[in-house]
């Protein structure tokens, strides 16, 4: 594998004083569900995750639907971004449960079922791009784009380096959103199509995170990027939806400012 | 007021709010960060927008499988669960 893929790119995007800092995959303030294995802890499993391993193992067709329902859509697209056509992502995703049922009885619980799961999906999916020749896999893609150290946000909207007392602070700050508008159908609509304009590795990761839910260690399995690449993706993607909701609600601030 | 040399700026606080939300900054970065939010408002408002707009996004629907992907994989699941022929239990 080639090393430079793995590297944490994250932090050449930060400014220089967190550079000393390495970011980990510290369980998240908004992650909405389990406590994931940090710094060597015992990762304890979740009854949910307790009960659905036990229904496998005994061959219990309910535990098996509930994760294919859960899983299988988001797995389809994840395997999509490794391979070539939809058909083969089919094979790849198939083929990831049957090594499930298969290999349950080895699943020894240090992480996530889900994560586990995700961990097969992205090598078997790996193997089989490598072997179809994906052009360029998608770690590399997702690593090539967290590497662009472009902002986020304008920088038009801050001021200048000597700009007496305040410099980099805010020139056109933003303004206050109508938040009654935020979930309204035309609303969603704009954040639909500012998903669709972003690159297809920013959005993958905000797909899984934001919509889906996912947590971040889980998000890095299946997509086999760093947590350094995964959360500078997210919040690129972010950001841009953010950007595009501005617009939308008060106009362009850049210009205006 | 002048801004002292390990203040975060504007332009560095709203690189990190992800990181921040991830709890993934160093307990000195995240004091910096949430200082900062205390004498300015607008990094206030620009963190907030940003929480809006994660929620928001999550107000999407999520992917589900097609019934017919769905029936098929619990056939497999069956075969997957029939014991070979010529084994003995």
């Amino acid at each position: 594998m080639d090393i430079a893929l793995e590297t944490d790119v994250a932090i050449r995007t930060r400014p220089a004083w967190t550079a000393r800092f390495r970011c980990t995959a510290r369980s998240s303030a908004t992650t909405r569900r389990r406590p994931t294995s940090v710094n060597g802890e015992p990762y304890e499993q979740s009854a949910d995750d307790a009960a659905l391993v036990a229904g496998l193992r005994a061959g219990d067709e309910q535990a098996f639907v509930t994760l294919v329902d859960r899983y299988n859509a988001s797995m389809l697209r994840i395997a999509r971004l490794y391979v070539r056509t939809p058909a083969i992502a089919e094979e790849v995703v198939q083929e990831t449960w049957l090594a499930v049922i298969q290999g349950i009885d080895r699943f020894e619980g240090r992480s996530s079922l889900k994560t586990w799961i995700m961990r097969i999906l992205a090598n078997r999916a790996r193997t089989r791009g490598a072997r179809e020749g994906r052009t360029v896999p998608f770690s590399a893609l997702a690593a090539a784009d967290a590497a662009i150290g472009e902002p986020t946000v304008e920088p038009g909207r801050f001021r200048g380096r000597d700009d007496g007392d305040w410099p980099y602070h805010w020139a056109a700050p933003p303004r206050d959103w109508p938040e009654e508008r935020l979930l309204a159908g035309e609303t969603l609509q704009v954040i639909d199509d500012a998903l669709d304009e972003l690159p297809e590795s920013q959005r993958e990761v905000i797909r899984l995170r934001d919509v889906e839910g996912w947590d971040a260690d889980e998000v890095c399995e299946a997509l086999q990027i760093s947590a350094g690449n995964q959360r500078v993706l997210l919040h690129r993607a972010r950001a841009k939806v953010r950007g595009a909701l501005e617009r939308y609600f008060t106009g362009d601030l850049a210009t205006a400012a | 007021m002048s801004v002292m040399i390990d203040d975060i700026t504007c332009r560095e606080l709203v690189e990190l709010v992800t990181e921040y939300l991830d709890g993934a900054l160093s307990s000195a970065d995240g004091a910096r960060f949430e200082a900062h939010l205390e004498i300015c408002d607008a990094c206030v408002l620009y963190v907030e927008q940003l929480r809006s707009t994660v929620a928001a996004v999550g107000a999407l629907s999520e992917a589900t499988i097609e019934p017919a992907a769905r029936d098929e994989l619990l056939r497999a699941f069956r075969d997957w669960h029939r014991p070979p022929p010529n084994l003995p239990d």
